[in-house]
C-alpha cells in the first residue's frame, strides 16, 4: 500500500503552489526547494500561509494549483496515508484511547512492519521516555507529550517530517530545552525537518535555512545569520529581531558600495547589502550594532550627531536607549554593560556610530514599519 | 447541626470554611429530596409488595415474606421475559446502525445545517410517545398506504400484514428510542478533535482503518450511553407490543401491566418488576465493565 511512499526520497520541491479559500489567497504561487536532510523553517506571522503550505505537503489540504514532489515522485494529489511524510501536530494529537506504546506503534502497524516492538523501543529511547510506554497520553506532561508526538512520527522514518508549531504549547524554559533537543534529534536521524513557526527565535535556534513568509509569499530565504544581517525587505528586517530604518538617498558610489545621505550625514553602505532599486533607500541598522557616547566624543565609521536620549532602560546585560534624532525619529540603541562606565541618562546629548559593514539598504518605497506589528518582540 | 454552624455567624474564619464545605450538600439537597420521595419510597413499596400474599378480598394483600413469588413470576412469564430482552436487543442494534451514520454526518459533515438537523432529531419529542405509536399503527395497518403498496408490489401476499407482527413491534421500539441513541452518539462524535483523524491519516491509516482504530473507539462513550438509553426503556416497554403486536409478541411490560391492572395481582407485578430491574442492572454492569469506558476521556 505504501511501497511507493517508502521508496521516495530526495529534495522537497514545491512548484507554483497556490491555495485559495474563496477570494482569499492563502498561498500565492510558491516556489521552494527544501534540500534532503536539512532543518528548514517556514517563519511568518499568523495568517501568512505557512500552516496551509504544511498541510498541503501533508496531504490534509488540496492545492488549488501547482505541484508537490519529493525527489522525482509527485505527491500533489496523493492521499495523506500514501505519502512518505509524517507530522508532529500542534497540540500533538496523540490518540487518547491508546497507550504511549500503541501511539508510537500506530504507523508501524498500519504499514505491516515486522519488528514493531524493537522499533518503538528505539524511538522511546531516542526521546528518553522508555519508562512511560504503558501510560495513556493524558497522564503525561506537555513536554512529554511533545516528545511522544515526535517519536510517533520519527519511528516511521519518513522522507520528510513536518512540525506544526511544535513547541507553541510549552512554557519558555521547556521550549528552549526542546529547541536544542529537536535540533540534536534531527542531526541524529538525518530526516528532512520542515518546521512551521511564528517564533523567530525558535526558527533561528533550530533551522539551517529559514524562509520568511508574508501574505502567501516568501519574502526572503536564507541562513539565520544571512536573514538577520542582510534582510532584503522591511518586513524581514522588522519581523526578525528589531531594526532602525531611516529614510535616505544614495548620493555617490565608491569602489565597494554607496554613500547615502540621511538628513545631511553621509553613511557608507556596502554593495552586497544594498537592495534598493534606485536612489531612494531605507537605511537599516540593528540596535545592538550601534555604539553610543556623550556628544563631542570622537567616533569612527558611520557617525550620526545631535541625538538626545529620550528613554533609557537598564536590563542587566545591556542598556536599551531610545535616541531622538534631530529629524524627529527615535532610534533604538542596545549597549552591552561591559565597559564599567555608568549608563547615560535620559536627556543626555549623544553621538552614535556603527561600522559601515553593518549597514543594510532596503528599497525606499516600502512601509518602514512592515512586519513590526507582527513581531512579538517589538511590543 | 448544620443550622448550629450557620448561626455561629460569618465573622469567624472557621464558620465561613464550614459554610463553604456545606455548600455542595445544599446544592445536592433538592435532588436528594426528590430521589428520596420519588425513587426510594416507591422502590421500598415495590420490594415490600413483592413478597405479600392475598388477604381478604380482591386487591388486599398482607406481608407474609413469600419469596416464592419470584419463582412463580419467573416461571409463569419466562417466555415474555426472554422476548423482551430479544426485542430490546434487536431494537438497540437497529437503532445503533441507523443512528451512527446519522450522528456522524451531523457531527462532521453538516456544516451550517447542524442546528437544524439537531432540532429535527429532537422533533418527535414534541408529540407524545403514545400518539406517535398509535399513528404507526394506522400507517402500518390494513387501511394504510404502506400495506397497499407492498401488496401491489407483491412483496406481501393478500393475507400478509404488518401490524400484529414481531417486525412491527421491533420497528416501533427502534423508532421510538432512536433519538436516545442519536443524541449521545452525536455528543461524543462531535467532541472528537478532527486532528485525531488527520493524525491517523498521516500515520498511514486509510479512511476505513481510521474509523475502526480511531473514530469508533473515541466515540465509545456515546455508543455505551446510547445503547443503554435505548436498551433499558425498550426492555421495559409495553406500548409498542400492545399497539403494534399480537398475543404472541407480548413483552414483560405487558405482563406486568396485565397483572397490575387486570388481574389485580400486585405482588406478582411487583416481583416481575424487580426481576426485570435486577436483570437489566446485571446486564448493564457486565456491559459497562466490558466496554471499559471509564478508561476513556
Amino acid at each position: 500500500m505504501v511501497d511507493s511512499a517508502s521508496s521516495a526520497h530526495g529534495d522537497l520541491t514545491l512548484t507554483n503552489l497556490t491555495k485559495s479559500f474563496g477570494e482569499f489567497v492563502a498561498v500565492d504561487d510558491l516556489n521552494l526547494v527544501i534540500p534532503e536532510g536539512s532543518f528548514f523553517a517556514l517563519l511568518g506571522p499568523s495568517g501568512c500561509g505557512k500552516t496551509t503550505t504544511l498541510r498541503m505537503v501533508a496531504g490534509l489540504e488540496e492545492p488549488t494549483s501547482g505541484s508537490i514532489a519529493i525527489g522525482k515522485t509527485d505527491f500533489t494529489y496523493e492521499k495523506p496515508y500514501k505519502r512518505p511524510v509524517n507530522t508532529v501536530f500542534q497540540n500533538y494529537a496523540l490518540f487518547p484511547h491508546l497507550s504511549i506504546f500503541e501511539n508510537i506503534a500506530f504507523g508501524l502497524r498500519r504499514r505491516g512492519v515486522k519488528d514493531v516492538e524493537t522499533q518503538v523501543q528505539k524511538a522511546l529511547e531516542l526521546v528518553e521516555l522508555t519508562h512511560l510506554a504503558s501510560r495513556k497520553p493524558n497522564q503525561l506532561s506537555g513536554g512529554q507529550q511533545q516528545r511522544i508526538a515526535l517519536a510517533r512520527a520519527i519511528v516511521n522514518r519518513p522522507a520528510l517530517l513536518l512540525l506544526d508549531e511544535p513547541l507553541g504549547a510549552l512554557d519558555l524554559k521547556l521550549r528552549r530545552a526542546m529547541q536544542i533537543e529537536l535540533k540534536w534529534i534531527q542531526t541524529e536521524v538525518g530526516i528532512t525537518f520542515v518546521h512551521v513557526t511564528h517564533d523567530q527565535e525558535e526558527a533561528m535556534t533550530m533551522a539551517d535555512t529559514i524562509a520568511v513568509m508574508n501574505e502567501g509569499k516568501i519574502e526572503q530565504m536564507g541562513s539565520p545569520a544571512d536573514l538577520y544581517d542582510n534582510p532584503r525587505t522591511a518586513f524581514v528586517a522588522n519581523f526578525l529581531g528589531q531594526s532602525n530604518l531611516i529614510k535616505g538617498s544614495i548620493v555617490d558610489s565608491t569602489s565597494d558600495g554607496k554613500i547615502v545621505d540621511i538628513f545631511g550625514s553621509k553613511i557608507g553602505l556596502s554593495a552586497s547589502r544594498n537592495h534598493a532599486h534606485d536612489s531612494s533607500v531605507l537605511l537599516g541598522i540593528r540596535p545592538e550594532k550601534i555604539r553610543i557616547a556623550p556628544a563631542g566624543t570622537a567616533m569612527n565609521g558611520n557617525v550620526l550627531q545631535g541625538g538626545t536620549i529620550s528613554d533609557a532602560s537598564y536590563i542587566g546585560v545591556s542598556t536599551q536607549y531610545q535616541v531622538e534624532m534631530p529629524w524627529g525619529q527615535e532610534l533604538m540603541v542596545f549597549e552591552q554593560n561591559d565597559d564599567g562606565t555608568p549608563p547615560l541618562l535620559k536627556g543626555d546629548s549623544v553621538v552614535i556610530s556603527w561600522e559601515p559593514v553593518f549597514t543594510f539598504g532596503l528599497a525606499g518605497d516600502q512601509d518602514a514599519n512592515a512586519g513590526s506589528e507582527a513581531n512579538p518582540d517589538s511590543e | 447541626m448544620s443550622t448550629a454552624l450557620l448561626h455561629t455567624g460569618g465573622k469567624s474564619k472557621k464558620a465561613t470554611l464550614s459554610k463553604k464545605k456545606l455548600l455542595p450538600y445544599w446544592l445536592l439537597a433538592p435532588g436528594i429530596i426528590w430521589l428520596l420521595i420519588f425513587f426510594l419510597v416507591p422502590i421500598y413499596q415495590l420490594i415490600s409488595t413483592s413478597t405479600q400474599t392475598q388477604g381478604f378480598g380482591i386487591g388486599t394483600y398482607v406481608q407474609t415474606y413469600r419469596f416464592a413469588n419470584f419463582i412463580d413470576a419467573i416461571t409463569s412469564s419466562r417466555a415474555q421475559l426472554f422476548r423482551s430482552f430479544e426485542y430490546a436487543f434487536l431494537a438497540t442494534a437497529f437503532a445503533l446502525v441507523i443512528s451512527y451514520p446519522l450522528a456522524y454526518a451531523v457531527a462532521f459533515k453538516s456544516g451550517r445545517w447542524k442546528n437544524t438537523l439537531l432540532v429535527l432529531i429532537v422533533a418527535p419529542f414534541f408529540c407524545s410517545f403514545l400518539l406517535r405509536t398509535v399513528a404507526w399503527e394506522q400507517i402500518l395497518g390494513e387501511q394504510g398506504l404502506v400495506i397497499k403498496v407492498l401488496r401491489f408490489l407483491h412483496v406481501l401476499g393478500a393475507q400478509g400484514h404488518l401490524t400484529a407482527t414481531p417486525f412491527a413491534v421491533v420497528a416501533g421500539l427502534t423508532y421510538n428510542f432512536l433519538p436516545f441513541m442519536t443524541l449521545p452518539l452525536y455528543a461524543s462524535l462531535e467532541r472528537i478533535d478532527i486532528r485525531m483523524m488527520e493524525a491517523s491519516g498521516d500515520l498511514y491509516a486509510n479512511a476505513l482503518t481510521t474509523f475502526r482504530r480511531v473514530t469508533f473507539p473515541l466515540s465509545l462513550p456515546g455508543v455505551v450511553a446510547g445503547t443503554l438509553l435505548t436498551f433499558i426503556p425498550a426492555a421495559g416497554d409495553y406500548i409498542n407490543a400492545e399497539l403494534l403486536g399480537n398475543p404472541q409478541t407480548k413483552m414483560i411490560g405487558n405482563v406486568i401491566e396485565a397483572r397490575y391492572l387486570e388481574i389485580v395481582d400486585y405482588p406478582g407485578a411487583a416481583a416481575l418488576s424487580l426481576v426485570l430491574m435486577v436483570t437489566i442492572l446485571i446486564l448493564v454492569m457486565a456491559y459497562v465493565k466490558r466496554a471499559g469506558t471509564e478508561e476513556l476521556v
